[in-house]
């Protein structure tokens, strides 16, 4: 396994006092936090970061952990002595169960004692197993339609001896429709399994959106760019447009411009109320690339009295 | 490899779905007076009068499980995590607008 460098992970010195470690730590876990973070490795980094503190913050661990000395940089291969021995030194406690810890923290520290969970102040054994968090694509179509998904999962298990192991658990999903870009769907009890007879944790699921070629979604409603001839948009015509449940005519006013907003009422994705879709109307202008297109935009050019700059005037 | 074969049908977290103060403690494994402080300090609002009465929308469910982590991980108080979750909010959803408009533009570029 890999040595970690748990002054370079939170960015002091090897002699930082311990007020410095936990500055240090306040402010990378504020960056690093994935509920606060963009940055895209932020989970990962964020662990790293709990590690360390888990380490640097507890004297007993660190002079443990210093006596590896300033010899042994990041990464390097690393086998702890043969007269260590991890769960009679660090076994007994002091373990803020903030998550997993590093395979090099456990070889060194042991795991017991250690346990996730968003709860807080339980003083018992008996224990909501974990909640888990995955994030799954749907299409747009499958969002208007529903669709079903499977999902595999890493899913911890804890023996009798609260030993953590993990397996690999694949679940059919149902998609409802209408579900939109960052919303979660909760599946009670698909989580990591109780301690002491308590319930199993949740499964959450994130849903991100895959970007589509034609429609744009924003919240429920689909924004659809739809390209009009400037004859369409002048005289008004009906013209045929795709939306996610089938093509529908549309009628264009007379007189529209570039940019204007058409809505379909209730043609986007569905839910109570359901969303809207909107064609932006884009006037697309034919070339001049033959001699009878010449002569009609000439001829335009010449009868219609038209200024489309007539704003600048007095300008 | 255990698969399960039957489809699971979750609960869509938005405002369709409703929870009491029971089923919030239970989901987020806390007690009910860590939700009500919650709720005094403005993290969440329930409609409903009395705690008896509450129900929590799907969203305040991410949102009360986010300022549990908030609090526990970087120790801000329920105040600094209501605040923090608005800003977080509102950052996503110009995130989530910029990366339409990105797309937009790339579409319209050719």
């Amino acid at each position: 396994m890999e040595f970690r460098d748990y002054y370079q992970t939170l960015g002091v010195k090897r002699d930082a006092s311990p007020d410095e470690v936990k500055r240090a730590y306040r402010k990378m876990a504020r960056k690093y936090h994935p509920d606060v973070s963009s940055e895209p490795d932020a989970e990962d980094r964020f662990k790293e970061v709990q590690e360390a503190y888990e380490v640097l913050k507890d004297p007993e661990k660190r002079t443990a952990y210093d006596r590896f000395g300033k010899d042994w940089k990041a990464g390097q291969d690393f086998r702890p002595p043969p007269d260590w021995n991890p769960d009679v030194s660090f076994g007994g406690g002091g373990f803020t169960g903030a998550g997993e810890f590093s395979d090099f923290f456990e070889s060194l520290f042991g795991r017991a004692g250690r346990r996730a969970g968003a709860g807080r102040g339980h003083g018992h054994l008996r224990m909501k197993g974990e909640d888990l968090h995955a994030r799954v694509r749907v299409s747009v179509e499958d969002a208007y339609h529903g669709a079903t998904r499977s999902i595999t999962l890493q899913s911890p298990d804890v023996d009798a001896k609260g030993r953590v192991s993990h397996r690999t658990r694949t679940l059919n999903v149902k998609i409802p429709k209408g579900v939109t870009d960052g919303q979660r769907i909760r599946l009670a009890g698909q989580g990591g399994p109780g301690m002491g007879g308590a319930p199993a944790g949740d499964l959450y699921l994130e849903v991100a959106l895959d970007p589509h070629p034609l429609f744009r979604i924003d919240g429920r409603d689909v924004v659809l760019e739809l390209p009009v001839a400037p004859w369409e948009a002048a005289l008004g015509r009906s013209v045929t447009v795709p939306t996610l449940g089938g093509r529908v005519d549309l009628r264009i006013p007379a007189g529209s411009q570039s940019g204007s907003r058409l809505r379909l009422k209730g043609r986007g994705l569905p839910g109570n109320p359901p969303g809207d879709q909107y064609a932006v109307l884009e006037i697309v202008v034919p070339k001049a690339d033959t001699a009878q297109a010449k002569a009609i935009y000439e001829r335009m050019e010449r009868e219609l009295p038209f200024d489309p700059r007539a704003k600048f005037q007095g300008a | 490899m255990a698969d399960e074969k039957r489809d699971l049908r979750g609960t869509l977290l938005d405002d369709s779905a409703v929870f009491t103060l029971r089923e919030m403690c239970s989901a987020c494994g806390v007690h009910a007076e860590l939700v009500i402080e919650m709720v005094e300090e403005g993290v969440l609002q329930p409609r409903g009068a009395v705690p008896e009465e509450w129900r929590f929308a799907g969203d305040a469910l991410v949102r009360a499980q986010k300022a549990l982590r908030l609090s526990r991980d970087l120790r801000v108080n329920w105040p600094g995590a209501a605040l923090a979750l608005d800003l977080i909010e509102e950052l996503e959803r110009l995130r989530r607008e910029q990366r339409a408009l990105r797309r937009r533009a790339g579409a319209a570029r050719w």
